[in-house]
């Protein structure tokens, strides 16, 4: 059989095609943005990006309602955003299976928390499975969705970035024919007023019951005998640390941890002398384990923060070590200066924080690129907490601390808005509030890698569509100071942003340039040794591309770095920076 | 278990990275060698040091190398190769661009670049191949085959044969770059 590498994600988008789904949605978030991005490559697949987790969730309800197999993906933070529809999902149950995939980000290597959403599984009583590599990620997709059938239930696919941005082999097989199911008038089922919502829940709770029995011979848990000194109970890519570390050791391998296999795990604990759990984030077996009256060791080994790797599991539970390291000499960590990932050379989110800065504003911030805008040495970031959190967190300011008044801007992207801060900006409105909100519009959802959005005017299936419109979205609000400016122009976002704060009314001004990746560099800016100064001002914008030689007390622009953007020329008082090429007046 | 290859590609966000590791797994696997990759995406992108995990073997489970378990680090950057150092076990090799791109807080005189890594790198790793990989790159007519060239020092110091280099070159890159990548291949593998 032909053997691919692929990542967990794009073996899940394969697992939907050869298990026949009809419906995929999703919001990009990283690490599951891929998930779609793969899915839309199947034509037989009908998959877009929903404005936010919630309304894809909820066409992922509809699809499922009107009998087609439904894949519905986000990151774990994004499943908050769902919980609203998935909590009574699980009552009225499916048609065609649906299947949830949560991208969990332990270490947050792109993510504002790490909670862990194997909790959702349980709080809102679905099952839940955690593939521990690719072809796990596409088998599990298919038994996910047969599960969700046969009980009629949605069901959750858990992974985790080492999963979700990990490639090995998978085994292709072709996709056999699903059907759609019929589509039946049941509004007991689906129609969830308090009288038909307590039969289900009733009936969720029986389903619950009889998919634990299941679970307990559910082949997708297995014990691997070995060593009975010590068992190790352990799921996705944890499993694949403990089999990396001690593959000697007794292990149960439960790939689909809750409903919680209770028979089995007694059986395997009966069977070894000492029993530990290896999970990273919560005690989420560990606690099921101790419910059941077994002795069992976890987090007092391992943390409940960041990410598990094979080398603890070794020198914790198995008392040795691989780890040759170089005995290293002349080396300090200290002493190496970090790289913390910047805005881009002709960012056009970046002059409008220095502006932010110099006007000394109360920056409440949002969930996208421009968070980068809360590091040195911009520094224009008071708040940033989740997704469309900006604009409430301004209002909410201002109504506290009258003193605040006037000072305080909410900074929000475009995608972003679209998101979760249409509702804010009317909350805004609607309450009288003052605060000015800046969207910051670069025609893409940048940082998880330029998916379209709906003012692009363009679907996840490259079709042209209606491009939403930003600024009679806004009035439409009930805001009518609506300004449009330059982002690229720092007297005119200087000028607006001071214009607009100073108004009693609520206003929003949209800076509008496309994402400086998405654009054709302009010739490189230079610096005229003979002219400059030193003064450094050029400096305070913190772009990639301008370096400061302080020995020689110059700076220096790169000129493979350069966008030709020209904020750094704009904020020379010298004239110092030209274009190249171009000569000095 | 005796051919197991752990080799951490480090460098900074947008060098390329990516490209490389795919072209390593295709030739691990055409030796009929299991492999896993684990990389970096997302927010680290954005110019952040990134770093590609490959392990190759009889049989691999974690797609993650520890500190002290990397045979090779192939680093597309200076800096990038000194920073990741403690992940090289013992008798491990070190292939290094001699390209120096400074990260932020040295761009803005907050702290220094370290000075002499190549000559540091060489006294503590015997195997140290330092190369200018861009100079190379440009001489093969394309400035964007830093990484291929980087591949060819890295072929002339493992045991699989050139053929499965270049076949996996022609299968994985678009044709119309393949030509300058083949040369950048061949003369990072000379330089060696």
């Amino acid at each position: 059989m032909e053997k691919v590498l692929m990542s967990g994600n794009e073996a899940i988008a394969r697992g939907a095609y050869e298990s026949g789904v009809k419906v995929a949605s999703a919001y990009p978030g990283t690490p599951s943005t891929e998930i779609l991005e793969n899915v839309a490559r199947y034509e037989e697949i009908y998959a877009q990006w929903s404005c936010n987790e919630k309304v894809a969730l909820e066409v992922g309800i509809g699809a499922s309602i009107a009998g087609g197999r439904t894949l519905v993906a986000m990151k774990h933070v994004g499943v908050n955003v769902a919980a609203d529809p998935l909590m009574t999902l699980a009552y009225t149950g499916v048609n065609g299976g649906l299947v949830l995939v949560s991208a969990d980000d332990p270490g947050m290597h792109s993510s504002q928390n790490e909670q862990d959403n194997r909790r959702y599984a349980k709080f809102a009583k679905i099952p839940l499975l955690e593939p521990g590599d690719s072809q796990e990620a596409k088998d599990f997709v298919k038994r996910a969705l047969e599960i969700s059938e046969e009980f009629d239930i949605p069901v959750m696919l858990r992974t985790t970035t080492r999963v979700a941005h990990s490639l090995t082999p998978v085994s292709l097989e072709e996709p056999g024919e699903v059907l759609l199911k019929e589509y039946i008038k049941e509004p007991q089922k689906y129609v969830m007023i308090p009288a038909y919502a307590r039969v289900r829940h009733k009936l969720l709770e029986e389903k619950m019951s009889r998919i634990k029995d299941f679970n307990d011979n559910n082949p997708l848990n297995y014990i691997q005998w070995g060593d009975k000194e010590i068992g190790i109970v352990a799921s996705g890519i944890s499993y694949q640390y403990v089999k990396e570390a001690l593959p000697e050791v007794s292990s149960l391998k439960l790939g689909m941890p809750y409903p919680f296999p209770e028979n089995l795990v007694r059986e395997f604990a009966a069977g070894v002398q000492k029993l530990f759990v290896v999970e990273e984030l919560e005690p989420f077996m560990e606690e099921e384990i101790r419910a059941l009256g077994l002795e069992v060791t976890g987090k007092e080994i391992f943390s409940a923060t960041g990410e598990i790797n094979a080398e603890m599991i070794r020198e914790r539970i198995g008392n040795k070590t691989e780890s040759a390291p170089v005995k290293l000499e002349d080396y300090s960590g200290e002493e190496i200066p970090p790289r913390p990932p910047v805005m881009c050379p002709g960012c056009p989110h970046r002059g409008v924080f220095h502006t932010l800065k110099k006007l000394k504003l109360i920056v409440t911030g949002d969930i996208g690129c421009y968070t980068l805008g809360c590091l040195p040495p911009l520094e224009a970031m008071d708040s940033c907490i989740c997704m469309g959190a900006s604009i409430g967190a301004a209002l909410g300011m201002e109504k506290a601390n009258p003193e605040l008044k006037g000072k305080i801007v909410a900074v929000i992207g475009d995608s972003t808005f679209f998101h979760s801060g249409i509702t804010g900006t009317l909350d805004i409105a609607y309450n009288l509030g003052s605060s000015t909100v800046i969207i910051l519009d670069n025609r893409t959802t940048a940082m998880t890698g330029h998916q379209d959005h709906p003012g692009t005017g363009k679907t996840l299936k490259k079709e042209e569509s209606k491009a939403a419109d930003l600024h009679r979205i806004v009035n439409s609000l009930g805001i009518e100071r609506v300004t449009e400016a330059d982002p690229l122009n720092l007297k005119e976002v200087k000028e607006v942003i001071a214009r607009e704060i100073e108004s009693p009314q609520s206003s929003v001004i949209i800076f509008q340039k496309p994402c400086a990746l998405l654009e054709k560099k302009d010739k490189p800016l230079v610096v005229d040794e003979e002219e400059c100064s030193y003064c450094k001002r050029c400096l305070d914008i913190g772009c990639p591309g301008i370096m400061n030689d302080w020995e020689a007390e110059k700076v220096q622009i790169n000129p493979d770095l350069c966008s030709g953007c020209s904020l750094c020329q704009q904020l020379c008082n010298a004239g110092a920076i030209r274009k190249a090429g171009d000569n000095l007046e | 278990m005796s051919r197991d290859i752990n080799v951490l590609l480090v460098g900074v966000g947008g060098q390329g990275t990516i490209l490389a590791s795919r072209i390593i797994a295709y030739v691990v696997q055409a030796n009929d060698l299991s492999v896993k990759l684990s990389e970096t995406h997302g927010m680290a992108q954005r110019g952040g040091s990134v770093v590609t995990h490959l392990r190759a073997g009889e049989e691999i489970c974690s797609p993650l190398i520890d500190e002290g378990q990397a045979d090779i680090i192939l680093s597309f950057e200076q800096l990038e190769a000194w920073r990741w150092l403690p992940y090289l076990k013992k008798g491990g090799m070190v292939v290094v661009n001699s390209q120096v791109i400074y990260p932020v807080p040295v761009i803005l005189g907050y702290q220094k670049y370290p000075e002499n890594i190549l000559e540091k790198l060489k006294k503590n790793i015997p195997r140290t191949f330092a190369v200018d990989a861009l100079a190379l790159a440009r001489e093969a007519g394309n400035e964007r085959t830093v990484n291929v060239v980087l591949l060819g020092v890295l072929a002339k110091n493992l045991e699989f044969d050139q053929s499965f280099w270049l076949q996996a070159l022609e299968s994985i890159l678009p044709a119309r770059v393949l030509e300058p990548n083949k040369k950048a291949f061949l003369l990072g593998y000379q330089e060696s």
